[in-house]
């Protein structure tokens, strides 16, 4: 993977546990609990000795939780700022524009927790009985737990490292109260890292029934976004598709639409060719829909004749399509 | 209590200034912020010498947008050579984990601790040589790579400072104000706040769109007591040129008028013509200013 390191295996990196040192070489590899690198870390007496490893203790608890969960689809990007938290309200709305369905949204993105303010529920808390945390509703059949209803104030920053963040987002799988779920959408930071390992860890006996993966057409955010292609195959997460966000915008004035973020490289269309990867659709970007987000109102309610609508719900309709296959 | 010394100190005891670029929220423009700060700190005397730390791990975007992309990193006895954005000039250099990387589609799939440890390296085993500035681009949040950054230089700390970018509206603003009480428990000094994508200028009809809001940048330095450093509309120009920016050896001889005698660094002569190049004057002699005083 790397030009200059070692010539060591790369480990699997599902199998580096949160708590492990720098070089760990995997609780798989034979060197495990033996490399120089071991020295020091919590689990080097597990992994040297010849014990079956135990799995993670918060394994079967999740699985408990999930088995209520009929669908879990991972919101994903790789690159910031393309619209992955708006795109996942307004996928958790239309879901739950069916009464009969019950829908959950769970933010992990832990240091920039955006999911509240867009539904408008940023000054919400969560409390807890004896059956676990409630998510804060939106509506009825509209459930959201992030770690920004846990906060004293808004501008309190979260300056956790990996292991910490990974601790909630077991607590987010485990400890909340969902019920029974039609679908679960997860929003995840941007990047490739621990929030993004664990929640595949915890999810791994449940499953995970798809990744929808958000970009923007310029080639800095495709490249990426390709990055995170190559992050879902390595670790066995299927992709539903690929979503071309802020593509294109409409003057209000003289109603002409213009290419904003230039797909310099071909766009996301180019990118799905290359990755063999469907490109669900491309969206428009409207100024209504950032003001909707900083208000906490749905877009595609407030303004059903936009052609960003029209372009999220044809998307939307396609995702409940290859759910279904 | 006195910090101890380590090797990025050490390194970095010929570096005068370093400034860590800041967000919170991603996709506000820290890595485009970042590659204007170095290009204008390079332009701003014939003889500044600057380096520009990419520490976005997991998506490294300065290679695309200084036109390196692709280049590959070098070692030497004395440590890693960056890469040169500037061609044979030698004044701008540039690491990232973007050099590093067999393909440019592979993911960077790491936990915590060995993000730590490649910033380490980042930072200890560059040959950064004498920097005027050193420009740290960050990726959002306010994790690991920002604590272990903190961390690796506290024994600089009186070199560091912040400048923190964000656009107008209010998912963004939350996630920047997260990022400013990061700094003050960190006790990083903060030379000011850009306003990013402050507005789009419709090429038809010239009407100015806000398609992210508008204004709450510059409330929010207001409220802070934050220096305002300026605002940035959106410059598809700008956004052009970063992406597909060509190294100065893909450039065809004689295509571009040379505009000095040693002068072959395509991308600030084409970064120089964009619109946001003139703006930007404004928010590095602001942003000068701000880092003589503290």
């Amino acid at each position: 993977m790397l030009a200059v390191q070692s010539a060591a295996d790369v480990p699997n990196p599902l199998s580096v546990p949160s708590n492990a040192p720098e070089h760990c070489p995997g609780t798989e590899s034979e060197l495990a609990g033996k490399a120089a690198a071991c020295e020091g870390c919590a689990n080097q007496e597990i992994c040297a000795s010849d014990k079956p490893k135990g799995p993670d203790p918060s394994l079967p608890f999740i699985k408990q939780r999930m088995e209520f969960v009929k669908r879990k689809i991972l919101v994903l990007s790789g690159k910031g700022g393309v619209g992955k938290s708006t795109f996942t309200a307004q996928l958790g709305w239309a879901f739950a524009a069916d009464d009969t369905t019950q829908t959950g949204i769970m933010d992990v993105d832990i240091c920039g927790p955006s999911i509240p303010t867009i539904f408008g529920i940023a000054s919400e808390q969560v409390h807890s009985s004896s059956s676990g945390w409630s998510p804060v509703y939106v509506q009825d059949n509209l459930g959201v737990m992030s770690v920004g209803f846990m906060l004293p104030t808004a501008k309190d920053a979260v300056m956790w490292r990996g292991p910490k963040k990974n601790g909630l987002i077991s607590q987010f799988l485990k400890d909340v109260d969902w019920g029974d779920l039609d679908y679960l959408v997860i929003d995840t930071p941007p990047g490739t890292s621990d929030e993004h390992l664990s929640i595949v860890q915890f999810l791994k006996e449940s499953g995970i029934d798809g990744a929808v993966l958000v970009t923007t057409p310029q080639e800095v955010a495709l490249q990426d976004v390709h990055r995170e292609i190559d992050f879902c195959r390595k670790v066995g997460i299927r992709i539903l598709g690929l979503v071309e966000n802020m593509s294109g915008f409409v003057c209000p004035s003289c109603k002409n639409e213009s290419q904003i973020f230039k797909p310099t490289t071909g766009g996301a269309k180019r990118l799905a060719e290359e990755t063999g990867v469907e490109l669900l659709g491309a969206i428009p970007l409207d100024p209504r829909i950032g003001k909707s987000a900083d208000y906490g109102v749905s877009f595609l309610d407030e303004y059903p004749d936009s052609p960003a609508t029209t372009a999220y719900l044809n998307i939307i309709d396609r995702i409940k399509q290859v759910l279904d296959d | 209590m006195a910090s101890q010394e380590n090797p990025a100190s050490r390194r970095l005891q010929s570096v005068k200034h370093i400034i860590i670029v800041l967000s919170g929220k991603g996709g506000v423009g820290k890595s485009s912020v970042s590659t204007q700060l170095a290009l204008n700190l390079y332009a701003s005397s014939p003889t500044s010498k600057v380096g520009i730390l990419d520490v976005d791990l997991t998506g490294p975007s300065i290679p695309r947008m200084l036109g390196v992309d692709g280049h590959s990193v070098h070692q030497s006895s004395d440590g890693w050579v960056p890469v040169f954005a500037d061609g044979s000039e030698a004044r701008l250099a540039c690491m990232s984990v973007g050099f590093l990387l067999k393909n440019k589609g592979d993911s960077v799939v790491w936990r915590g601790p060995k993000k730590n440890g490649m910033i380490r390296q980042f930072l200890g085993d560059v040959r950064w040589g004498e920097l005027d500035y050193l420009v740290i681009d960050t990726p959002p949040g306010t994790s690991d790579e920002h604590l272990s950054l903190i961390e690796h230089l506290a024994p600089v700390q009186s070199k560091l400072s912040a400048i923190i970018v964000t656009t107008p509206q209010a998912v963004a603003l939350t996630d920047a104000m997260k990022c400013l009480s990061f700094t003050q428990a960190v006790n990083l000094p903060v030379l000011g706040l850009i306003e990013n994508m402050s507005g789009y200028v419709c090429p038809c009809c010239g009407e100015v769109s806000n398609v992210f809001s508008t204004g709450g940048g510059e409330a929010m330095a207001q409220r802070e007591q934050l220096t305002f450093l300026g605002s940035l509309p959106v410059d598809t120009e700008l956004v052009t040129l970063l992406d597909a920016a060509t190294a100065p050896s893909e450039v065809p001889p004689g295509s571009l008028p040379e505009e000095g005698p040693r002068s072959n660094f395509t991308l600030l002569r084409r970064y120089k013509a964009t619109s946001s190049a003139k703006l930007f004057e404004g928010i590095l002699q602001k942003a000068l200013a701000s880092l003589n005083c503290s």
